[in-house]
């Protein structure tokens, strides 16, 4: 095959191109440190992109759900769509500062989070590759927005900022396998770190097997990971085993369905976690 | 010509994988459009072509997609663009079937790469997506097969339908 031969150009081309890669890979593997700049100048040139095609899509699908079929009826769904998910965001909020309530926060002094700020984004690209559970969102650092920073639906907690641009932000979803959260079984009290499976569900981890957990418990945020607030709903426990060792195998599916999340929030009031991170720097 | 060929297919690709694929199939995507359309650019434009086209639009879903290392994709996609090409120089490759073993072949070969080289850093565990990896090959050949019959058959479908309409006028 004279194509392969590599006196051909095209020989040359392809070792240039390895050469290219090999290099590329081992300059981000061996010097990271937090974000890569190249990631984000290219993340937010290509963001760029998405937004354009999805802001055309939108347009298209906007002029036929507001002018083609039933206005009237569509605005109004609208209007009573937010004005639930805006008293979801609230019960999620009463339910977290009752929770905190219950443990005697109070007297052992620590401030009352349930007033946190947050900012209201708009999905406008899912991951280009099935591998990564990802999406991108239409805020970016010029809005607040910071790695690490939680990102919340009304039906549950959604992920983490991952790579702000100026414009957009790349969030990584926790279904996502390399995406982790600190968790704890409502009723029982049992803490554990809910990982992602690579599919809808989610895996709690390092849960002592004779801690008390059921099927049909409510997982919520634990907080002791210094990103996600604490007392927000994850999901709710699908099954229990115990696989032989001293944790027990817990499988949790997820209170937000991650293939139609449009809106989200970003958590801009900063944990305890981050707080002290900012203050040690 | 042939690169803003590449890049506008490869955007294409792209948008309708992070837009189009969310909004129709909700999620639940098995097929990979930018690897489809590497593949069909490097089947129908040769090595070189399919070398720049693999580059360019692994780098693109690098940026995009990942959370970690750029040039991963790249690097997987930039083998399969190249090794399409030759496989499309080299054979006759112009029949559904050898093309749906291309298609097949091409994204298995992309996958064990890609998250190969992934387990060989240390950076992420897949763990054993067999499944996966095999409905994933399974869409894109279906896709990549039926992009290209669409492609060869509509032009002489329109030319059919203008002659049968000439026809009627006399």
């Amino acid at each position: 095959m004279p194509v392969l031969d590599i006196r051909q150009r095209t020989g040359y081309l392809f070792l240039a191109v390895m050469l290219g890669h090999v290099i590329l890979i081992s300059a981000q593997v061996n010097t990271r440190r937090g974000v890569p700049i190249l990631q984000v100048v290219t993340f937010g040139l290509f963001a760029e992109v998405q937004r354009a095609s999805s802001s055309m899509i939108s347009t298209l699908r906007g002029g036929w759900t507001n002018y083609v079929s039933l206005r009237d009826v569509h605005a109004e769904n609208e209007t009573l769509k937010a004005q639930l998910a805006e008293a979801q965001v609230e019960l999620q909020e009463q339910r977290a500062l009752a929770e905190r309530s219950r443990g005697l926060l109070a007297t052992l002094g620590l401030r009352d989070r349930s007033n946190l700020k947050t900012l209201a984004a708009d999905v406008i690209g899912a991951g280009a590759t099935t591998d990564f559970k990802t999406v991108t969102i239409d805020r970016g650092t010029a809005d607040g927005v910071r790695p690490d920073m939680a990102v919340m639906a009304p039906a549950g907690v959604v992920g983490r900022v991952v790579v702000p641009s100026a414009r957009a932000a790349k969030v990584q979803l926790l279904v996502d396998r390399a995406a982790a959260a600190g968790v704890l079984i409502e009723r029982s009290r049992s803490q554990g770190v809910a990982v992602g499976a690579g599919d809808e569900f989610l895996r709690m981890e390092y849960v002592s097997e004779i801690a008390d957990v059921a099927v049909g418990d409510r997982v919520v945020t634990s907080g002791i990971d210094g990103i996600y607030p604490k007392g927000y709903i994850v999901g709710k426990v699908e099954a229990v085993e115990k696989n032989g060792n001293s944790y027990k195998q817990i499988l949790v599916r997820p209170a937000v369905d991650f293939s139609s999340v449009e809106e989200v929030l970003v958590v801009l009031t900063p944990t305890p976690g981050r707080e002290a991170e900012a203050g040690s720097q | 010509m042939k690169v803003a060929g590449v890049v506008i297919a490869t955007a294409i690709a792209v948008a309708l994988q992070t837009t189009l694929a969310q909004f129709v199939v909700r999620g639940a995507v098995a097929v990979d459009f930018v690897v489809v359309a590497v593949i069909y650019i490097s089947l129908t434009s040769g090595p070189a072509t399919g070398l720049m086209a693999g580059t360019f639009a692994g780098l693109v879903q690098d940026t995009l997609a990942s959370g970690e290392v750029i040039g991963v994709g790249g690097l997987a996609m930039s083998i399969v663009g190249f090794l399409a090409g030759v496989v499309g120089t080299q054979f006759i490759v112009t029949q559904p079937l050898p093309r749906f073993v291309v298609f097949f072949g091409a994204t298995v070969l992309y996958k064990t790469v890609y998250i190969g080289l992934y387990e060989l850093l240390g950076l992420r565990d897949f763990g054993l997506p067999v499944a996966a990896v095999a409905g994933q090959a399974l869409g894109n050949a279906i896709v990549g097969v039926v992009v290209f019959q669409v492609v060869e058959l509509l032009p002489g479908a329109m030319e059919r339908r203008r002659a049968m309409r000439g026809r009627l006028r006399r």
